[in-house]
């Protein structure tokens, strides 16, 4: 998994002529029913070829442009582009109409080869009302230039405030750059479903795959199998309104892009994060997830819900989130390595048990999806905040293993390796992902589901009465663990201090031991692993040091930057616990070292801030720690992941600044 | 192990279990705690049962109580304060073959675990709960506990606690599939002893509470009760607690209730006059989730892979 998207970061041109701007008054005006609003010049339009594009789908919530842009990015990828999309969810179920905290969708970035982040900004937009735009307005994803369609059915709204809103929005639209085509979606989609709500999006999609000339086959494909299951009346609407869209858009837009696709020979699949982890869970040989629903590692269990029985597994959806991670750990100590999944909130929750399963060395896979914090914080977006909480997660010293996938294949990969670990170190696995890989759908190589990933049936032979239950090897700390049914084996798990038998021990020699033994298992898994690889020159001027989804933006940044002359490399850490060894060697062949997150730091310039006081990213607090080496950070925490271009100019300033 | 049944090993003998092969340990409660009578019964009951050692687990949650694991030759599992009940779930789901005991106590169970308390009786999965109820926060001394009286002095409450007892046994009967609901007390070892055996055959989640004293601070508690037996009622029915010669001899005050009226024990468990004890409720046809928890188990491990393989291929581009 270690595949990178070089992208050209430059930006194609939208050749103006072709695309309507609206103009005073105009948009006023109700077209003729059954007419189209602009007709593009005579004659086949060019049709121009670009590295990459970002594509966007918003709505208001429930109108289906989430489905629609994963729909897009699904097609994009089958035709054998590299894919990456953002899910723009909003934080409730039914905000508001036509307001910006009502905005849900989807953006969908599409390269010739890999992509690996959601890139700049959008484009092409295919907006069902013009307020849920001032959202994306907010997180910076328009620019002067970018194409934006627009349904046209608030221009003649029965309300005046609305029709007014709608002029005003198109000339604010303008005065931005913005190139704006207005769309009859809503007229056009009423001739087919009685309630457009529910069909826009189809026909969104089939509108820009005209424009995208992507595969119209597989685009009803792709809506069998979505609907199917709804009956066929729904599916043949379904392809009815892409159909519609998609001519609609041939006689109307003036515009062709295309996104050549580089052919990879290996087999491929896409998926977002949480669906890669369900899989990761069954291929594994996990028999057991349980749960307690919470924003954004929901999503696992509801692929597993649906898929798990096939590979004998169950999921429980326990009363509370300390339940969920209790029911794990029995599951546990009767043999069978389970999987719990939670967000920052969940976690808060789970320490003590976590706690619990350090001390009494209990196998279990607990899986973060991170989320904005602290507390409630910002459920639906993406923050890489709970690192430290992870870390410390249990008061008193509990050693345990974290790592952190990068990219969607290793959101699979990973759970297969994080129960492996769990059950050969008898310890917990905690594995951070966040909300932008959880929703991020990007292809990858098929895997290739083997037996040896597979957990073993539960052991219920015999054991040797001689063989103490914590029977700790003195150099590794490694031990084998009875399971109730194995005759001779009894003993009694607690959470209190105990000797190798299981007898509580309060002595001090006892207390010193054991909790040096559970340290040594981090200690010698670390002597296992590699050290890490660094993406450019061994040696330069600055290295960046990161973690989790931020690695594709990171990396995508370092392309650019060397690409423009500059000596930087980049470093991503995939072991957080233990850390992955050689760093301080790697860190002193650079002038600078410095992590870049989405978590929070002080700015030095902060008042009040000094050099001891300040406040350090959380992985850059590890790793000053860690190397003794003086690691710098650049991090925020605006909800949204880190574009290479805003991380690209961080680094040329520090690079300046030097 | 692969294809081999899990009871697969040839026994050249049969074993025969007496109490001390279930004796682990020397407990280390005050004397005079009602704990010792409630192992005693549970190594009884193991014992007469001939429960296979290594095929039970006594799960406990943390308080004087807690401890009993500790002195059972099982499997035990000593966990969190008021977690213990779902620990017990989660080994009971994916292991039907395992006999599942819970210790917990009126701090563990009706104060920091309240909310398990009221789930896991609607799992009904089945495992035997024995509340041991001394109405007191023993391990860290004296604190009021959900089920102290109202009036009694403890640490926290000097003055005396400020509000009545919540009562564990109408709480649990008002909780959807509750199917076994039952009460007895400490001093009595044959009742006691009837008890836990019932609520051990029953198919589903049995929750007994044990009303005991705490020797050091609730010494009187059941003082009213333990003096006089007819302020106590005992509970008579053919499908009841079996009670014998000696139980009949102590409790003179009975009346039948038929431990599928649910309203009728609603109104005996709710009764201050008396202290009830035998069964309340039995209903041996309730869901249970340890039947949909346990869907899949032993499934061939080429059946997983395909499975799983199956899914991977439906992202397939």
């Amino acid at each position: 998994m270690t595949a990178h998207g070089r992208l050209s970061t430059s930006l194609p041109v939208v050749s103006g002529d072709k695309v309507s701007r609206p103009r005073a008054g105009e948009s006023l005006v109700d077209p003729p029913a059954g007419e189209a609003v602009d007709r593009p010049p005579s004659g086949e339009p060019r049709v121009e070829v670009v590295d990459q594009h970002v594509v966007e789908f918003v709505s208001d919530s429930g109108e289906g442009a989430q489905s629609a842009g994963q729909m897009f990015g699904t097609v994009s990828a089958k035709m054998g582009n590299g894919v990456w999309t953002l899910e723009i969810i909003p934080a409730e179920i039914e905000p508001p109409p036509r307001t910006k905290a009502s905005c849900s969708g989807n953006r969908v970035r599409i390269g010739k080869g890999p992509v690996t982040n959601m890139g700049e900004t959008a484009d092409v937009v295919v907006a069902f009302n013009e307020q849920v735009l001032y959202s994306r307005i907010d997180d910076g994803a328009l620019r002067a230039g970018s194409l934006i369609f627009l349904d046209n059915k608030w221009a003649a709204d029965p309300d005046p405030g609305i029709r007014e809103s709608y002029a005003r929005a198109l000339e604010d639209f303008g005065s931005r750059g913005y190139l704006v085509q207005e769309v009859p979606m809503h007229e056009q989609c009423l001739r087919i479903v009685p309630d457009p709500r529910r069909g826009k999006n189809m026909w969104a999609v089939g509108l820009l795959c005209a424009v995208y000339q992507l595969d119209v086959d597989r685009v009803r494909f792709e809506i069998e199998a979505k609907f199917g299951r709804k009956g066929r009346k729904v599916v043949d609407a379904n392809r009815a309104l892409a159909r519609a869209g998609y001519e609609w858009a041939l006689e109307n837009v003036g515009v062709r892009y295309r996104v050549p696709a580089e052919p990879v020979d290996e087999t491929m699949v896409v998926m977002n994060g949480n669906q890669a982890m369900a899989l990761g869970i069954m291929a594994a040989g996990i028999e057991v997830c349980s749960m307690y629903p919470i924003t954004p590692a929901t999503s696992v269990s509801h692929f597993l819900a649906r898929s798990f029985a096939a590979a004998g597994g169950f999921v429980h959806q326990a009363e509370d989130e300390i339940a969920a991670i209790g029911f794990a750990l029995g599951a546990s100590y009767a043999g069978k390595t389970p999987v719990t999944l939670t967000s920052g909130p969940g976690l808060a929750l789970k320490t003590e048990f976590i706690g619990l399963a350090v001390m009494a060395e209990l196998p279990l896979v607990i899986v973060v999806v991170q989320r904005g914090g602290p507390s409630t914080g910002l459920p639906t977006r993406v923050e890489q905040g709970d690192l430290l909480a992870a870390l410390h997660a249990s008061p008193g010293d509990a050693p345990k293993i974290v790592m952190a996938p990068t990219s969607i294949g290793e959101c699979f990969h990973f759970m297969i390796t994080a129960r492996q670990l769990a059950e050969t170190f008898r310890t917990p696995v905690m594995v951070l992902s966040d909300a932008n890989l959880a929703t991020g759908q990007q292809p990858f190589e098929r895997p290739e589901v083997r037996q040896e990933w597979l957990a073993p049936p539960v052991d219920q032979s015999r054991w040797q009465a001689a063989v103490e239950p914590y029977d700790w090897d003195p150099e590794t700390g490694i031990s084998q663990r009875p399971v109730p049914g194995q005759r001779d084996g009894q003993y009694v798990l607690t959470g209190l201090t105990h000797d190798s038998a299981s007898r509580v021990a309060y002595d001090a020699a006892t207390n010193q031991r054991t909790a040096t033994l559970r340290s040594r298992k981090l200690a010698t898994l670390r002597r296992s692993l590699k050290p890490p690889e660094v993406y450019g020159d061994p040696e330069g001027d600055l290295l960046v040091v990161c973690w989790g989804s931020t690695r594709g933006a990171v990396e995508e940044a370092i392309d650019g930057l060397r690409q423009d002359g500059e000596n930087v490399s980049s470093l991503c850490l995939r072991f957080l616990s233990p850390l992955e060894p050689g760093l301080e060697e790697i860190f002193r062949r650079f002038r600078q070292v410095m992590t870049v997150e989405l978590n929070y730091s002080d700015d030095p310039e902060d008042p009040h801030v000094d050099e001891g006081g300040r406040r350090y990213s959380q992985l850059a607090f590890l790793l000053r720690a860690a190397t003794l080496v003086d690691v710098d950070c650049w991090s925020r925490v605006p909800g949204i992941p880190l574009s290479p271009s805003r991380i690209k100019e961080v680094l040329r300033q520090r690079l300046k600044g030097e | 192990m692969y294809g081999l049944k899990q009871d697969w090993i040839p026994e050249p003998q049969a074993r025969q279990f007496v109490l001390e092969d279930y004796e682990s340990g020397v407990p280390r409660w005050c004397s005079g705690c009602g704990d010792f009578a409630v192992l005693q019964s549970l190594r009884k009951l193991a014992r007469d049962e001939q429960l296979l050692p290594e095929k039970t687990v006594v799960v406990s949650g943390i308080g004087c109580s807690s401890r009993l694991p500790h002195y059972v030759k099982t499997y035990g599992f000593h966990g969190l304060h008021g977690r213990p009940l779902p620990v017990a779930s989660g080994i009971r789901a994916r292991r039907p073959d395992l006999h599942v005991f819970v210790v917990t106590g009126d701090g563990d169970c009706c104060a920091i675990g309240t909310g398990h308390w009221i789930h896991a009786v609607h799992y009904n999965m089945k495992m035997t709960v024995m509340l041991l109820d001394n109405s007191i926060y023993g391990l860290t001394k004296k604190q009021t506990s959900p089920t102290t009286g109202k009036g009694y002095s403890s640490n926290t409450h000097p003055d005396g606690a400020m509000l009545s007892a919540l009562n564990p046994l109408t709480v649990t009967l008002g909780i959807t599939n509750a199917s076994f609901v039952a009460q007895t007390v400490d001093w009595n070892p044959a009742h006691l002893y009837a008890t836990l055996l019932e609520a051990h055959r029953h198919p589903g989640l049995a929750f007994v509470r044990i009303i005991q004293r705490c020797p050091h601070f609730t010494p009187d508690a059941h003082e009213h009760f333990q003096r006089d037996p007819s302020n106590v009622l005992l509970l008579t029915h053919p499908d009841g607690i079996p009670a014998d010669d000696v139980v009949l001899r102590v409790f003179k005050n009975r009346d039948e209730l038929d431990p599928t009226d649910r309203a009728a024990a609603l109104e005996h468990a709710a009764r201050e006059d008396v202290l009830p004890i035998g069964l309340f409720l039995r209903n041996p046809e309730a869901e249970r989730y340890d039947l949909c928890s346990a869907v899949g188990l032993g499934m061939s491990a080429e059946k997983k892979l395909a499975a799983a393989q199956a899914a991977v291929d439906r992202f397939l581009i």
